[in-house]
């Protein structure tokens, strides 16, 4: 096993040890996981915008958050809170298109996802002290991934999507309660907990201060923001699940299954 | 309880090595640098390990137990079922002296390009005043004992030798987060770390976190706050914008004693 002039950890001068790693445990399992899970939810979430139906309950005002907020003629009417500026859509041109691609492009800049996808879709690295297939390294220093720095523009956008799920959800409050807007309400608290303890928002808030002594509010939002981020990857994850469970629920509701658990009506 | 441990250790120098198998006592609340002393004392005199404190306080044992950079002195063998084979390497991203030893001189280059703490014009040492909250962050940093194993197990130099030359380390980013976060530093730090410092390799995979022996946020706490502190000055128009209307400086960087 001699030094074989590889890069990386089979570069000259480096101990000379044949393999990629010599990890014993399970290092593979969490990025798989990872992979699995967005991948998953990236089908499903593609199908339901791309259905064009079963996105609204008229007689409880549930709005799906896939389908929120509604801009365009082909939306029904009642369901557009916002009205419909936008022309008629093509099917496969999601209703939402608008929220959409503020939602994506805050989730696809995340520091959290990028650490999940870097790791899981790209082996960048896959796992700790495990060599990564690449033969070149540049991470985010060039284009396109120079882009990943506007997170903070992402912010502000997906913060006015969170503001328009939480009118959706106060619309559906104007007509009684039932476990479909409990579901609504867990994934709007969701929201605004995953996009408050954003890391951007950390340094928004005061984490950019280098004299907390002569900002005391700042110094407290951002304690208590600081607190929140420790949470950021459950939050992250955890507000896939809502937004799919309440989707799915509404879907399901929407196109007869079963009828919503009442609390008023 | 005592057990005769398989243990696999990589013996060789710069030209040529392997791992080499071993069997060796070991007794309980033992750690692997104990076992290694033992190796050492009983089988193989000429066993090179670095080691001082045995305390996990010098940062001197880094090595690779079972793939994964550790100290030596602070894995306890109870990590391990008595029939498990331990394999113990040198660090992989550094080069390597003999056997156990590896040359981290690349270490202290970085630490030598980083621009010392810059206090304000005008306040000599002695004058420093700082509020407490203002300095409480930076002290988290402070742990760091140098083992350098956030160094080596980083991808961007683990893996691609030839980013050497461009990328600090996380352990050096982190000391420029400290120092542009320093209440009385007065120099600006954000574009040397991006464009001398290579922060933009980091990927923000957390790997160092994940091996840091003193608990260090570095990813969360240093290297993301840094990556926000570059985009407001480097890829922000509108922070820019803010700065040049309102003359703020002083919010995003720049030193000023308090109360001044
Ligand atoms: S978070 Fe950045 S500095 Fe730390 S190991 Fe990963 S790429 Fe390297
Ligand atoms: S930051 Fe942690 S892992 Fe890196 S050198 Fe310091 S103590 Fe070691
Ligand atoms: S860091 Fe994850 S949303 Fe901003
Ligand atoms: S011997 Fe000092 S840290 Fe292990």
């Amino acid at each position: 096993m001699a030094s074989s002039g590889g890069t990386g950890v089979r570069a000259p001068g480096r101990a000379s040890i044949g393999v990629r790693t010599l990890r014993t445990d399970r290092w593979w399992a969490a990025p798989l996981a990872t992979f699995g899970f967005l991948f998953g939810w990236v089908v499903y979430a593609t199908v339901r915008v791309c259905l064009h139906s079963d996105y609204w309950v008229a007689k409880y005002h549930y709005l799906t958050p896939f389908y929120s907020p509604c801009l365009t003629k082909s939306c029904t009417p009642d369901s557009a809170l916002f009205g419909r500026p936008l022309p008629r859509f093509p099917i496969i041109i999601p209703f939402a298109i608008v929220s959409l691609v503020f939602l994506l492009g805050f989730r696809m800049t995340c520091y959290y996802y990028r650490k999940a996808y870097y790791r899981s879709f790209w082996a960048a690295p896959p796992a700790c002290a495990v060599a990564e297939p690449h033969r070149r390294y540049s991470g985010e220093t060039r284009f396109p991934l120079v882009i990943q720095n506007s997170h903070r523009y992402f912010f502000y956008l997906a913060a006015l999507v969170a503001l328009v799920n939480t009118i959706d959800l106060i619309d559906s409050f104007t007509q009684g309660l039932g476990l479909g807007n409990i579901i609504m309400l867990i994934n709007v608290v969701g929201l605004w907990g995953y996009s408050a303890s954003c890391h951007t928002c950390r340094s928004i808030m005061g984490g950019r201060l280098n004299h907390f002594s002569e900002h005391p509010v700042r110094y407290r939002l951002w304690g208590w923001v600081s607190k929140l981020n420790g949470y950021h990857m459950q939050l992250a994850l955890g507000t896939l699940v809502t937004l799919a469970v309440t989707d799915a629920y509404i879907a399901l509701l929407a196109a007869g299954a079963f009828s919503d658990l009442r609390i008023i009506s | 309880m005592t057990y005769d441990a398989h243990f696999r250790v990589w013996r060789g120098d710069t030209d040529a090595g392997d791992l080499q198998d071993y069997i060796v006592e070991v007794n309980d609340g033992e750690v692997v640098l104990d076992v290694i002393h033992r190796l050492q004392a009983t089988q193989t005199p000429d066993l090179a390990v670095r080691w001082n404190c045995k305390a996990g306080k010098c940062g001197s044992c880094s090595a690779e137990i079972n793939g994964r950079p550790r100290l030596l002195c602070m894995t306890r063998m109870n990590n391990f079922g008595a029939d498990e084979t331990v394999t113990v390497t040198p660090m992989r991203a550094f080069p390597v002296v003999r056997d156990l030893v590896t040359d981290v001189s690349f270490n202290y280059t970085k630490a030598q390009q980083i621009p010392a703490f810059a206090p304000p014009v005008g306040v000599a040492p002695g004058d420093y005043r700082m509020a407490q909250v203002d300095v409480e962050r930076s002290q988290e940093f402070r742990k760091c004992i140098e083992c350098f194993l956030c160094q080596d197990t980083c991808h961007v130099v683990r893996d691609h030798e030839e980013n050497k030359q461009a990328f600090a380390g996380p352990r050096f980013l982190m000391r420029i987060s400290e120092l542009d976060m320093h209440p009385l530093d007065s120099r600006d730090r954000k574009l040397e770390a991006q464009d001398r410092h290579g922060l933009g390799y980091c990927n923000i995979t957390k790997c160092c976190t994940e091996v840091c022996p003193e608990g260090i946020h570095i990813t969360d706490n240093a290297l993301i706050p840094l990556k926000e502190r570059v985009a407001d000055r480097k890829y922000d128009p509108l922070v820019w914008l803010g700065s040049k209307i309102f003359r703020r400086g002083s919010s995003t960087g720049g030193a000023r004693t308090p109360g001044a």
